[in-house]
């Protein structure tokens, strides 16, 4: 089945993973801006970040007939450093423009600090600004709950936000009701460890339906499994799900949801 | 969705596997305990925790996995914004 998966950090995986993922139907991905494993010291650490997912990223992507797409922001970890994080808000609009950047993100939070909601906060306004979608982190473990609470506070308190524009990540059983219920498209993050598991994410399919539903790898450099959303599709199957709902959930939502923004220029394979 | 029986039989295997792991490492832990080394504040906080949880797992209903979520998290408070002063 062709997939796409919404949520994946290629720059931290080879050209190996490249191959393996084109074998097992993946078509497209989307890449938002995240951590890299250490604190950045300049703005200039970004631009050339900004680069790698404009340009590097999808010609390494083409080699393999996968298209890639890719979302721009200062993460909720580095975003404790608000003077850093306000000179890479301001310098994100000289990449806007690029083919591939679908909006902001990842944005969230990651230990529901003062400086990292602030720091959002200004996230949405370059967002409002630009006319852009938004990707959104929800933080890990205990930490998870509190925050998407609050990140769902500032995105409902706010009305020139429009919620169908906007994808609130690594939902789980807790926060995945909510997260729909107010209208946002939400993401379950398959991880082997911290997070969600194909067969809980199944779980959360048949329970809600797969309306404005979308599952990705997050596969980064930590532990983390490029090819879950496979797993996942093979477990849906394996229960005897109609193809359908599992199509909807790892193709059509991400066609939807992507098409919001001006720069999402997908083309289906051809399957005459 | 398949009948309740086959998703009982088909993982039942794992489920008694799961359960053999979490009994085997409380064992480790009293074994420890036992030898004279007392779980800590923090830990002991842990050990109720988990106590709890396994208690929701014998309740009724098909929302177990949310209310081991919400066990595991920190508290919400709709005046976090005040508190922050944001
Ligand atoms: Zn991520």
């Amino acid at each position: 089945m062709d997939y796409i998966d919404p949520h994946i950090h290629m720059v931290s995986r080879t050209t190996d993973d490249y191959a393996t993922l084109a074998r097992m139907g993946c078509v497209a991905m989307s890449e938002p801006a995240f951590w890299a494993g250490f604190d950045r010291r300049s703005v200039d650490g970004f631009r050339d970040y900004f680069h790698q997912l404009t340009e590097i990223e999808p010609n390494r992507a083409a080699q393999y007939g996968i298209q890639h797409f890719t979302w721009l922001c200062i993460n909720a970890k580095e975003a404790e450093n608000v003077s850093l994080s306000r000179e890479v808000i301001a310098m994100i609009p000289e990449f806007l423009d690029c083919p591939n950047v679908l909006g902001i993100g990842e944005i969230g939070l990651n230990k529901n600090t003062r400086n990292e909601a602030t720091v959002f906060l200004e996230h949405l306004e370059l967002a409002i600004k630009h006319d852009q979608q938004i990707l959104i982190h929800t933080p890990h473990l205990a930490d998870k709950y509190q925050g998407t609470r609050m990140i769902l506070d500032m995105l409902c308190d706010d009305s020139r936000i429009d919620p169908s524009r906007v994808l609130v990540d690594h939902v789980e059983e807790h926060t995945v009701a909510e997260v729909l219920d107010r209208g946002f498209w939400a993401g379950m993050t398959l991880y082997p460890v911290t997070k969600c598991t194909p067969d809980r994410a199944a779980d959360m399919i048949e329970k809600f339906g797969g309306e404005r539903l979308l599952a990705n790898s997050a596969g980064d450099w930590g532990p983390s499994k490029p090819t879950a959303v496979p797993d996942l599709i093979f477990e849906m199957r394996r229960r005897g799900n109609d193809e359908s709902l599992t199509r909807k959930v790892v193709y059509d939502n991400p066609i939807a949801f992507f098409s919001q923004s001006k720069n999402f220029s997908f083309k289906e394979r051809d399957v005459k | 969705m398949r009948p309740a029986s086959q998703i009982l039989s088909e993982s039942f295997l794992e489920v008694r596997a799961k359960l053999l792991e979490v009994a085997a490492t409380l064992d480790r832990i009293e074994r420890s305990g036992s030898a004279g080394d007392a779980l800590s504040a923090d830990a002991e906080e842990q050990r109720a925790q988990l106590d709890t949880a396994i208690r929701i797992l014998l309740d009724n209903g098909a929302d177990r996995a949310e209310r081991l979520q919400k066990l595991f998290s920190r508290e919400y408070e709709s005046n976090w914004r005040q508190e922050m002063d944001l």
